[in-house]
């Protein structure tokens, strides 16, 4: 390992390392822009030359490897003579505008231009001009600023994995776009934001609301998907301004997905619910906390007396903390209830009774990156976790195979090694090939798995995954959400465990939500139906929410009362009794359980709007209305004890992915179209759904049309980019119809939304005519 | 002994009453600084800092970019502000508040404000009769600026060759 000497210290680094990692390891700070430790090295904005012993002129510390016996001087007169020529070449045309500029105060180069630019310029003449870019709703550019660093060009290729931004042109002329005046459309483009060491790329729904001096900084965890991305939001004024990532290297590394970054904007919607109203015929009236606490509780009280404690039911979001759902379950028990549900879109149960823990992701999230061979299976992974499929497009550039089970063979920006793309119906036969396929090549299947496979005949396809499997180490076999609300979700679960078995494989499960861990541990669940008397709903919107929209609406509405706490209005208002406003992730303290099992806890960040209050104080006070024992906690922290008693510990012992003793039915496919109903990416929970500039991008666009392959519309008679009408069971829905020869054939691609909330379950039989 | 004779002396011939006399006589004949307000005024400095304004450029829009750095620099913390991105795309406030009775001022804000938009004026009558008449609002320090734009480009044109 070399020895070298930078500033008079000397350091022996690791063989390969540059300077600029050796200068890190020793605390030496040497000017940079387009340099990033998680980027490639570019070397072109030639911010960190260095001076080296014997070398002629200075070198660039980032693209300069170590050598044995290096002498290096960050700091000496030729070094800094080298720098602020580079300073007030970079300021020739970057405009004076810091006043109006939103990086202002947070700006790497009006940082470094204390230390390296001159007081004046020497440049009188006019400065470039570049025409600005539309990146979509998220973004805002100002080109003019641009340094040319490429750190953004990079993010998309290495990052994002699509190459969305480039540079054309050369020396003044360079200008850095997206394609063809496209908009950018990744799953992670706010990124982008972070990386921009100027103020050329900026958060569009930020733009101009405050600057970053004022801004306060407070730590909290992310409440979308089950990743539990660590964030920092920026208050000031008691109202989140934005949230940008906190660096956490075993989670989120220092990314942020566009859903964690951009639906903070639901925070300060107008439709928040400030105040607890209680239905009077068609009206809804205004009322105190103790009144509307009284009528609810006295409400639930008469139904559980008339009808039983069984006849209420909780459904309670997955999005929600440990410790309110630990409450709500507590609550519901207490009360006779067996009837809570936090797998709202799930409808196959049958599994519950095979496994003997919570299901996770079965390995910590950083080993991700390390895995040679994966399996992948019923994940639309991009829009399902779009951190996690970043962690597995790094593996796969270090050579993992990655093999896909799935109804749409959508692009995952790397390379997949095999795919399996089958209607829903035929996952589980698709499976069963694969785990045959393993059988036939030598691998010990569990016999009872085995006994079943008889009649399967292996494809291509599923030999090629098998082999795929076979080979290498550090395998995964993982079930993403679409696989877990499948109606033949436990024969998947049995076949994949299967097949990881067979293989050497780890199981894991991509929890679709912040807390889908968490409630597993608390036991918020049990047995749901659809015929209660009562319901007490914590930040759930049933239509949307519910596997069954449709039928979940039917259900509330047929309920004789329904209490919901909520921190929003909307359809919530058309079938509650008694709504209470609860405070979202950003105003009240909690903590989730993320996918692979870490209990990460946080503190509000502002105090709740109005008359909200924390939702773990109000299940409290709902327990105290009712009379019951052991609702006298009287901070967070004594629920969170309640509710894991061992703390992590005790999370880690109850996580168990194996499942042992499902029958496999359904290994015939049906025919006929079928829906895919997948959760969009910003329709995840009620916050995503009233970000503004979330609902306006691509994604959240394509996500209100019916898809399918040009072979279905042709043999329909229909026209893509028409109006179809979309039918299921006996609702339906006009969509517009768009295509997708990626889906094969007999799918029709038709996400949860408002469009289609009313449609019948997010699988099954679909039909499709001309409006 | 000395200065029991000189106190003699002192006391006999009234030197001290003299002595004073003549100061009152001195100032008597002196030229006088008393001004008679209101009729008459103290000359004023370009740099006078007196009651705040919004200035304008010629075509009428306001010259304020909400870059805050006025509300950042001011140690009563006197000012607030609000922006937004106007329809037309520009950064502009929607809020633009000086607290009168917590100003102390420094003119910090002048010196801070890049495009001159925030300035002191050479207004120092000015009153409240309710601590709140004393909260300046974005529409009355932009009045303030319209009412008396000739004077304020006059002094910034004066103290222009000193910055």
């Amino acid at each position: 390992m070399p020895n070298i000497e930078i500033d008079g210290q000397t350091i022996e680094v690791a063989q390969g390392a540059t300077l600029m990692d050796a200068a890190h390891q020793l605390g030496i700070f040497i000017p940079h822009f387009c340099y990033h430790k998680k980027l490639s090295i570019a070397a072109n904005c030639r911010m960190c030359l260095v001076e080296v012993e014997k070398a002629p002129k200075p070198l660039p510390a980032c693209a300069t490897p170590v050598t044995e016996g290096m002498k290096v001087r960050t700091h000496s007169a030729k070094a800094v003579e080298a720098q602020k020529g580079v300073m007030e070449l970079l300021l020739i045309n970057h405009p004076l505008d810091c006043p109006i500029c939103d990086q202002g105060g947070e700006c790497q180069l009006q940082d470094l231009a204390v230390g390296y630019g001159g007081s004046a310029s020497r440049y009188a003449e006019p400065k470039r001009v570049v025409k600005e870019k539309d990146l979509g709703p998220l973004v805002a550019t100002d080109m003019t600023r641009c340094i040319h660093c490429s750190r953004c060009v990079r993010f998309g290729q290495e990052i994002a994995g699509r190459m969305e931004l480039g540079m054309i042109h050369r020396g003044e002329h360079t200008e850095v776009m997206p394609f063809l005046e496209q908009q950018v459309t990744s799953e992670l483009s706010g990124n982008v934001i972070d990386l921009c060491p100027v103020g050329a790329l900026t958060s569009k729904p930020f733009r101009y609301s405050a600057r970053s001096w004022e801004l306060g900084r407070r730590k909290s965890i992310s409440p979308h998907d089950g990743l539990g991305s660590n964030l920092l939001l920026h208050v000031k004024d008691n109202k989140v301004f934005r949230a940008v990532p906190r660096e956490n290297e075993a989670i989120n590394e220092c990314w942020l997905a566009d859903r964690d970054r951009y639906a903070y904007e639901a925070l300060n919607s107008s439709e928040r619910l400030t105040q607890p109203m209680v239905r009077d015929g068609d009206k809804w009236i205004e009322v105190d906390w103790q009144k509307a606490l009284t009528q609810a509780a006295g409400a639930l009280r008469v139904l559980r007396e008339t009808h039983g404690g069984n006849a209420l039911a909780a459904l309670a979001s997955p999005h929600q903390t440990v410790e309110e759902l630990h409450l709500v379950q507590k609550l519901m028990r207490a009360l006779g209830s067996e009837q809570i549900e936090h797998r709202l879109a799930q409808t196959d149960f049958s599994g519950d009774t095979k496994r003997k823990g919570a299901t996770w992701l079965g390995m910590p999230v950083a080993e991700l990156n390390q895995l040679q061979r994966v399996l992948l299976v019923g994940a639309t992974l991009r829009k399902e976790q779009p951190l996690i499929a970043q962690r597995l497009r790094q593996a796969t550039k270090w050579g993992a195979q990655l093999n896909v089970v799935h109804a749409a063979d959508d692009e995952l920006n790397c390379r997949v090694a095999n795919k399996l793309i089958a209607k829903p119906t035929a996952w589980v036969n698709a499976l069963a090939q694969i785990a045959k396929a393993l059988l036939e090549a030598g691998a010990s299947l569990p016999a009872e798995v085995a006994g079943q496979l008889n009649n399967v005949t292996v494809s291509d396809a599923a030999r090629a995954i098998a082999a795929s499997l076979q080979d290498g180490e550090r395998k995964a076999v993982l079930l993403g959400a679409v696989a877990q609300n499948h109606p033949a979700s436990a024969q998947l679960q049995q076949l994949a465990a299967a097949i990881a078995e067979a293989s050497g494989a780890k199981l894991g499960f991509l929890s679709p939500s912040a807390n889908s861990v968490g409630a597993q541990i608390v036991n918020a669940q049990g047995a749901p139906a659809n015929d209660a008397k009562g319901y007490l709903l914590l930040g759930v919107e049933p239509e949307l929410d519910v596997h069954d929209g449709g039928q979940a609406i039917k259900a509330l509405d047929q309920a004789e009362f329904v209490v919901a706490l909520s921190a929003f209005k909307g359809r919530v208002m058309d079938y509650a009794d008694v709504v209470l406003p609860i405070a979202p992730f950003s105003e009240t303290a909690g903590s989730f359980i993320n996918m692979e099992g870490r209990l990460q806890a946080f503190n509000p960040a502002v105090k709740p709007q109005g008359e909200a209050r924390p939702a773990w104080k109000v299940l409290r006070v709902l327990g105290n209305q009712f009379g019951l024992a052991g609702f006298e906690h009287d901070s967070v922290e004594a629920v969170r004890a309640e509710a894991l008693p061992q703390g992590e510990a005790g999370v880690a012992a109850r996580l168990d992915n194996s499942i042992a003793g499902v029958a496999l039915q359904s290994l015939a496919a049906q025919a006929g179209l079928e829906r895919l109903g997948e959760t969009p990416i910003y329709q995840l929970d009620p916050l995503t759904r009233r970000a503004p500039a979330l609902q306006r991008t691509q994604d959240a666009l394509d996500a209100a049309c019916a898809w399918t392959n040009g072979g279905v519309i042709e043999r329909l008679g229909l026209a893509a980019g028409n109006n179809v009408r979309v039918r299921q069971g006996g609702a339906e829905a006009v969509l517009r119809l768009c295509r997708d020869d990626r889906l094969p054939d007999d799918v029709v691609r038709v996400a949860v939304g408002p469009l289609t909330a009313h449609l019948g379950a997010r699988f099954g039989g679909i039909s499709l005519e001309a409006v | 002994m000395i200065s029991r004779i000189k106190h003699f002396f002192d006391t006999f011939l009234l030197t001290e009453l003299v002595r004073g006399m003549a100061l009152t006589g001195r100032y008597f004949y002196a030229r006088k600084i008393t001004i008679e307000y209101p009729e008459e005024r103290a000359p004023q400095s370009p740099r006078f800092r007196g009651l705040h304004a919004q200035r304008r450029y010629p075509n009428g829009e306001e010259r304020c970019i909400a870059c805050k750095l006025c509300e950042a620099v001011c140690p009563a913390l006197a000012i607030q502000i609000e922006s937004e991105q106007r329809e037309d795309g520009s950064r502009r406030t929607t809020r633009y508040d000086i607290d009168l009775t917590k100003c102390i001022f420094c003119g910090f804000c002048e010196e801070a404000c890049p495009v001159d938009a925030i300035v002191e004026t050479r207004i120092y009558e000015y009153h409240g009769e309710q601590r709140g008449d004393l909260y300046y609002t974005k529409d009355m320090l932009l009045a303030v600026g319209d009412k008396h734009e000739a004077q304020i480009a006059q002094d910034k044109a004066a103290d222009a060759p000193y910055r």
